[in-house]
């Protein structure tokens, strides 16, 4: 039995140690707001946070993340009101929306750690997490203006 | 979960009673005609639009058209509220199921606004107009003296009603006739030409929202499918005995191949049945399957682009001609020549492919990320040998489509396997599926020649195109590109050149061919205004003096003179209009600081100016290419004419995202095949650009226009590879002739 927290909820999985946590959250857990898309840790779509930091959920099987802290964009603070969430809004950044949650984890883990990041420095956090539908500029100011808020 | 509950109860003729409560005012209507009242479900109308007003005050409209990112849903309703002075917080989106009661509900080809904000307008009015009228039955005054406002109507002597108690009594009353109906005037629009918000941005930030890999039905499994990998090879053998062991893997099943022509059938293959979506994967990696040679085996795209642009380069069947180039060319002088290449590209969405479909009693009920619901039902009946109106598509939230999601035959493989087993079904493609079995943009060779004249300008101008056609997959052996292919940046060349010759040419099709955001423009725009800049550099001019000259005057071209036969229709709402297509160049030449944007030290400039979509665009591109041969993108500056605007804030997101789509075509994408099968497996060796490749600042400025509104989602795309490789030639001196640049040492 694997046990780990999600979104500050307890809970234990007795299947294989294996699965990556991105289909324990989204089969199992019924927590679909962590996206599928290249299943390799190439494109960002799945990111969560363990223990805090941006993870890529498809690339980690559960028993590395058996003990630890899952933070997924249901458990992201603020019940939909985290400063990113609004600046997500305030700058109409999505567009077909299915890489959002994936990019909104990454910079809310980039805020963590550097709480007033330059244009390069979210470039280079960011350049994990693809946008096919190419809304990188409106992803850049959203953080910016985050930034300026948690500040 | 509601969105489960509700399919039971769907019914054919009960669409609209799963939407609307009884005694609800329901208004529908259909382009160029207003339909009827009351009784919306009646057999005799196929309204697209449908416009309902709740008696609790709540304002629904139905959105026919799906959601990948345009922001459609939200954008063509906003019109009909406005036209009814609704107040958009109490109004509701209901999306549509397919049914071939709204028309087409195809969405593609930059279309909605354009074939549906007509309907819309005159849905609004007529809601506002006949609550209007019921207020003044109430009250006993003459309609003229009630005035309909953010969801109330006023009265002599201060009366007021809410939308809301006045629906019973509207419902009752006739609509007003078409002749009838009066638009607000432009200055009164509350939302219209306001950067409104989508619906779906709250679900969009906070994970609620339901795309087509989230959508689940009761008791339903998983299935990943092993699928030919040479196109229209059959199974040999399957050994499956080590994939029924993976934990959660209940069983396979085999899947019959496709026929010719290859319409949106599944591909076929085996599948594996399991009680997860990693189960399914897992399993599939255990099967065993070797497959016979097929008629594509020998299929290796390098020897398949030497063929090209080897046929390119021979004279070809004639689709457009004026005057007579070879005259021109036989009596020597200067001319320059120049083949271009754009590889086989894939569209990539964020979200692969996927769709859970149930089948029972001969009914199947379909959840999918689907651009065109009835293109489901048809397959999924063809497939199943049932009714098309036994299909029941409900339409999720596409996460990306650009083209690829309006080919169902991922829910043709849901709609199967669930009759094989028993069970909903829920068919997952991974990363490697989508690149592997698209439905990939034509591969192109183009092949350009110009005698030039006095000034520069060409005298002759012979173009040629060869691609496989997305033809191929509705008749057999379509050699040629299609009329709409043809009509797309190639027939309808705006330039105003005395002798003239456009050339198509045959090529073999050994994939699954398909739209992908701008289609035909693509490789059209890039050799056209490529060698545009070509013959500019030629001749040592500016640019943009030389596209004006090369544009000509300001005239509507007529579009049945450069017909040859019937190629695609003229639409007369939307002429070729070189006045407007002047303007965007020259307001981007200036917006842009053109004149004074010299190259050195690194930097260049492309500016390019095309219409597609009936859209004019111009966009000015900046680049910078480092000593090690590494290209930025600082900025793009596009100047736009696409008529009438809805909603500027998601017009302007369309052309940010074009200019990083035709980034990604310009740098980096390749798909390749070998001996049949398609090499490409992931973003590493398909790579999309990332937010460091793409355009850092893209400014997009919207020309105030009275025009009809024309399309936004595709026009952005064109321009941004040829005016890309232009700025790279301005930097460096080296033409880029072959996409994609990545492949090209540029220092």
């Amino acid at each position: 039995m694997i046990t780990l927290k999600v979104n500050g909820a307890e809970r234990g999985f007795d299947g294989p140690p294996e699965m990556p946590l991105l289909w324990y959250l989204r089969d199992v857990l019924k927590l679909t707001g962590t996206k599928f898309s290249c299943g390799q840790g190439l494109c960002g779509a799945c990111t969560v946070h363990i223990n805090g930091v941006a993870a890529r959920s498809c690339i980690t099987p559960l028993k590395a993340a058996a003990g630890k802290e899952i933070t997924t964009i249901e458990g992201l603070p603020g019940s939909g009101e985290h400063p990113l969430q609004k600046a997500w809004r305030e700058a109409n950044v999505p567009q077909c929306g299915y890489c959002q949650p994936g990019q909104i984890m990454q910079a809310a883990s980039l805020l963590r750690k550097t709480p007033k990041p330059t244009g390069s420095q979210i470039d280079a956090a960011m350049r994990g997490n693809l946008c096919r539908c190419g809304t990188y500029q409106r992803i850049r100011t959203a953080i910016q203006m985050a930034a300026k808020v948690m500040a | 979960m509601t969105r489960q509950d509700r399919i039971g109860a769907v019914s054919r003729r009960g669409f609209l009673e799963e939407i609307f409560t009884a005694g609800a005012l329901i208004i529908g209507v259909t382009p160029g005609a207003l339909l009827a009242s009351g009784e919306a479900s009646q057999s005799a109308w196929h309204p697209s639009v449908y416009l309902g007003l709740e008696k609790d005050g709540t304002v629904i409209l139905v959105a026919h058209r799906s959601e990948m990112g345009t922001g459609i849903r939200s954008v063509l309703p906003v019109i009909a509220a406005d036209e009814m002075e609704a107040d958009w917080s109490r109004v509701k989106i209901e999306q549509a199921i397919g049914d071939e009661k709204y028309g087409s509900q195809n969405t593609d080809g930059s279309c909605s606004i354009r074939d549906f904000a007509e309907a819309m307008h005159t849905a609004g009015a007529s809601a506002r107009m006949v609550l209007e009228r019921a207020a003044a039955k109430r009250w006993g005054v003459a309609a003229g003296q009630c005035k309909a406002s953010n969801h109330f109507v006023h009265g002599p002597g201060g009366r007021k009603a809410g939308y809301g108690e006045l629906a019973g009594d509207a419902a009752k009353l006739p609509l007003p006739k078409p002749s009838e109906v009066k638009r607000k005037a432009p200055s009164a629009y509350r939302y219209i030409g306001k950067d409104m918000p989508t619906v779906d941005v709250g679900g969009h930030v906070t994970g609620k929202a339901i795309f087509g890999y989230d959508a689940t039905m009761p008791g339903m499994v998983y299935a990943a499918i092993e699928r030919p990998p040479v196109m229209g090879a059959e199974l040999e053998s399957v050994d499956d005995s080590e994939a029924r062991r993976v934990a959660g893997v209940s069983r396979t099943v085999k899947l019959e191949g496709l026929t010719q022509p290859y319409l949106f059938q599944a591909l076929g293959g085996v599948a594996v049945i399991a009680g997860n979506t990693w189960a399914a994967f897992e399993g599939r990696k255990k099967l065993k399957a070797t497959w016979k040679a097929g008629p594509h085996a020998a299929y290796d795209s390098d020897r398949y682009k030497a063929e090209l642009l080897d046929t390119a380069r021979k004279p070809q069947k004639v689709v457009r001609k004026a005057g007579d180039v070879d005259a021109v060319f036989a009596k020597g002088g200067k001319v320059v020549e120049a083949s271009y290449y754009v590889p086989l590209l894939a569209h990539a969405a964020m979200e692969p492919p996927a769709a859970v479909a149930s089948f029972e009693n001969g009914k199947v009920v379909a959840h999918a990320p689907t651009q065109n619901p009835q293109a489901v039902q048809e397959a999924v009946s063809a497939a199943l040998g049932i009714r098309k109106t036994d299909v029941i598509c409900h339409v999720t939230l596409l996460g990306g489509g650009f083209g690829r999601k309006s080919k169902p035959d991922y829910v043709v493989e849901a709609a199967r396997l669930s009759k094989a087993v028993g069970k909903p079904v829920k068919v997952v493609w991974n990363r490697e599926d989508d690149l592997r079995f698209d439905y990939y943009h034509a591969v192109a060779g183009m092949y350009m020649k110009a005698a030039v004249g006095d000034g520069g300008q060409p005298s002759a101008w012979l173009q040629r195109s060869v691609f496989p056609s997305i033809g191929n997959m509705f008749a057999k052996d379509s050699r040629y590109g299609a009329d709409f292919e043809m009509g797309m940046g190639w027939i309808d060349n705006p330039f105003s050149i005395a002798n003239f010759r456009a050339e198509n040419g045959p090529a073999e099709c050994h994939v699954r061919i398909g739209w992908m955001r701008s289609v035909a423009h693509i490789y059209h725009a890039f050799a056209t205004h490529s060698f545009v800049d070509e013959l500019a550099a030629s001749a040592g001019t500016d640019r943009v003096d030389y596209y004006l000259k090369l544009i000509g005057p300001g005239r509507v071209i007529d579009q049945d003179l450069i017909r040859q036969g019937a190629v695609h229709k003229a639409d007369p709402r939307f002429p070729i209009d070189t006045a407007r297509l002047r303007r965007v160049l020259e307001v981007c030449a200036s917006r842009s600081n053109w004149a004074n944007k010299k190259p050195g030290g690194g930097k260049g400039y492309g500016i390019v100016a095309h219409r597609s979509f009936f859209s004019y665009i111009a966009a000015m591109v900046e680049v910078e290419v480092d000593a090690a041969g590494k290209v930025k993108i600082p900025r793009v500056t596009y100047v736009i004419d696409p008529g009438r605007v809805i909603n500027p804030d998601r017009v302007k997101a369309q052309f940010e995202g074009a200019a990083v789509f035709g980034t990604s075509v310009a740098m980096l994408g390749e798909v390749t095949a070998k001996a049949g099968v398609i090499q490409q497996k992931n973003f590493d060796t398909y790579p999309v650009a990332r937010i460091d490749e793409a355009p850092h600042v893209v400014d997009v400025h919207i020309l105030p226009s009275t025009a009809p509104p024309a399309g936004v989602g595709e026009p952005g795309v064109p321009p941004v590879a040829p005016a890309i490789c232009n700025a790279i030639f301005a930097a460096t001196g080296k033409r880029v002739r072959e996409l994609p640049v990545r492949k090209t040492r540029l220092v």
